[in-house]
């Protein structure tokens, strides 16, 4: 799908702190790869909900964090990773309002809607969620999920 | 170089432990010199000297026993809160954790001159073997104060987090009759709850009837900071004011937006200046320029 361009950086997301964390890195990466403002408020936000439910609905876990690059166009790719209970319906997770807490339900689908790429891999010993996002808006916004 | 056998190392941990109490005074004199000494103990010197004392005879302790490595070694125990009490007072003065830990290792030099010298009549195979004891020993001396330093840097931090949660919400009283809260950071569980807190509270006390959210200062507005504020507003409509959320930067607009969030309950004002100006129409004042009043002075009138 895309080449990485550098080193694979690894976050732990245990606690509100490692929260706040991720959002930082996540934004210094993004501005450092050339994303606008409203890009880097984007990914920061979609980092932010993925990296809540890691802790909240999946026990914690981590996030990683690397640079890709294609047609020489900068992104950055981010893994949420816990070994939680996974989901057991991916399309009631993802629809909006739908929370088996009490949130709004509007945080998975919306973090779809905030990237160019995402990708859910769930089981029962745990949940992947895997986001890809360009500094630049694609032409053609199907060549990235290739 | 051959390997020490275990007779010359025991010897370098006798000769090491008997020079340092043997030479305990010299040692601190030379200590209360430098910076770690120096700078804490300013009122005499003597107190600097007193302390030093009390540092090396725990070193001598640690190295009759033979292990110098021994990070919790309890010779070490006596002095873990003297070493506490000076690496304080050093990073109070704005001093490093680096910078401490480089003039722990500055006090190696008085005591392996002092050795080098008490045993010069020992051959040089016993006195190399003292001198390497020595310094791990002073190596491990330095890892003691780094410890100390990190345990009570975490207190420091907990501690800090604390006072940020209780102390730093300003509600700021407009006018009356309207208060302002600048959300600053970031509005996770723990501190929207003191946030909400302190303006129920505020609006009790100053009988507002207009309250203005800015979240200029907050820098990610997702799906719990969005719920954080409806409550917020909610909770205040209950107590009779009304809420103005003031501050939303476009980009931040636009991924609310594309985030779904519904913030259509909720008053919005692009700016603090809107927001005031808004709340006071709503308490039934209205702002005009007099019309005999002088021009706002510029710059150039300064
Ligand atoms: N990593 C995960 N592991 C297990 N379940 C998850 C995970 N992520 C999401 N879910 C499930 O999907 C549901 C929807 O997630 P979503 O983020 O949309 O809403 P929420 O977290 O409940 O509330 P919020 O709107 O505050 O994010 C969650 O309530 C939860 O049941
Ligand atoms: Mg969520």
């Amino acid at each position: 799908m895309s080449t990485p361009v550098d080193e694979t950086v690894r976050l732990r997301i245990g606690s509100d702190a490692d929260l706040s964390a991720v959002r930082l890195q996540v934004r210094a990466k993004a501005q450092a790869a050339g994303f606008g403002l409203v890009q880097q408020t984007k990914l920061v936000t979609a980092a932010s909900e993925l990296a809540r439910n890691t802790l909240v609905h999946g026990g914690g876990g981590e996030m990683e964090m690397s640079e890709v690059a294609q047609a020489g166009v900068h992104g950055i790719k981010l893994a949420f990773t816990d070994s939680g209970p996974g989901i057991a319906d991916v399309e009631q997770a993802l629809a909006d309002g739908y929370t088996s807490g009490n949130g709004l339900g509007m945080g998975l689908g919306g973090a779809r809607r905030l990237v160019h790429h995402f990708d859910i891999d769930t089981r029962s010993q745990g949940t992947t969620v895997t986001i890809v996002s360009w500094a630049t808006t694609p032409v053609d916004p199907r060549a990235v999920l290739r | 170089m051959s390997e020490p056998d275990a007779t010359t190392q025991r010897s370098a941990a006798q000769s090491v432990a008997d020079v340092l109490l043997r030479r305990r005074e010299q040692v601190a004199q030379r200590w209360a010199e430098l910076p770690l000494f120096r700078t804490v103990f300013t009122v005499t010197r003597d107190e600097a000297v007193e302390a030093g004392q009390s540092v090396v005879d725990a070193l001598a302790v640690v190295a009759s026993s033979g292990r110098p490595g021994d990070l919790e070694a309890s010779g070490f125990d006596p002095v873990r809160v003297q070493i506490g009490r000076m690496s304080a007072s050093r990073s109070r003065a704005g001093v490093s954790v680096g910078q401490v830990a480089a003039e722990v290792a500055a006090l190696k030099d008085a005591v392996v001159d002092l050795l080098k010298a008490e045993l010069e009549q020992e051959p040089a195979e016993i006195r190399h073997e003292a001198v390497l004891f020595a310094s791990e020993l002073l190596a491990t001396l330095r890892l003691v104060t780094l410890e100390t330093m990190l345990d009570d840097g975490q207190e420091i931090i907990v501690r800090q987090r604390q006072q940020l949660l209780e102390g730093a919400t300003p509600v700021i009283k407009l006018w009356e009759g309207i208060v302002a809260v600048p959300l600053i950071g970031t509005l996770d569980s723990a501190r929207s709850q003191v946030v909400m807190e302190s303006l129920l509270e505020a609006i009790v006390a100053q009988q507002a009837k207009v309250v203005i959210l800015d979240i200029t200062g907050v820098s990610t507005v997702d799906t719990l900071v969005a719920q954080h504020l409806m409550k917020t507003v909610a909770s205040a409509r209950l107590m009779g004011a009304e809420c103005i959320v003031s501050g939303i930067r476009p980009a931040i607009a636009q991924t609310i937006v594309q985030l779904g969030i519904d913030l259509g309950s909720v008053i919005t004002r692009s700016s603090l200046a809107d927001a005031l100006a808004m709340a006071l129409h709503r308490i039934g004042l209205r702002v005009h320029s007099a019309p005999d009043s002088p021009p706002v002075a510029g710059p150039a009138a300064l």
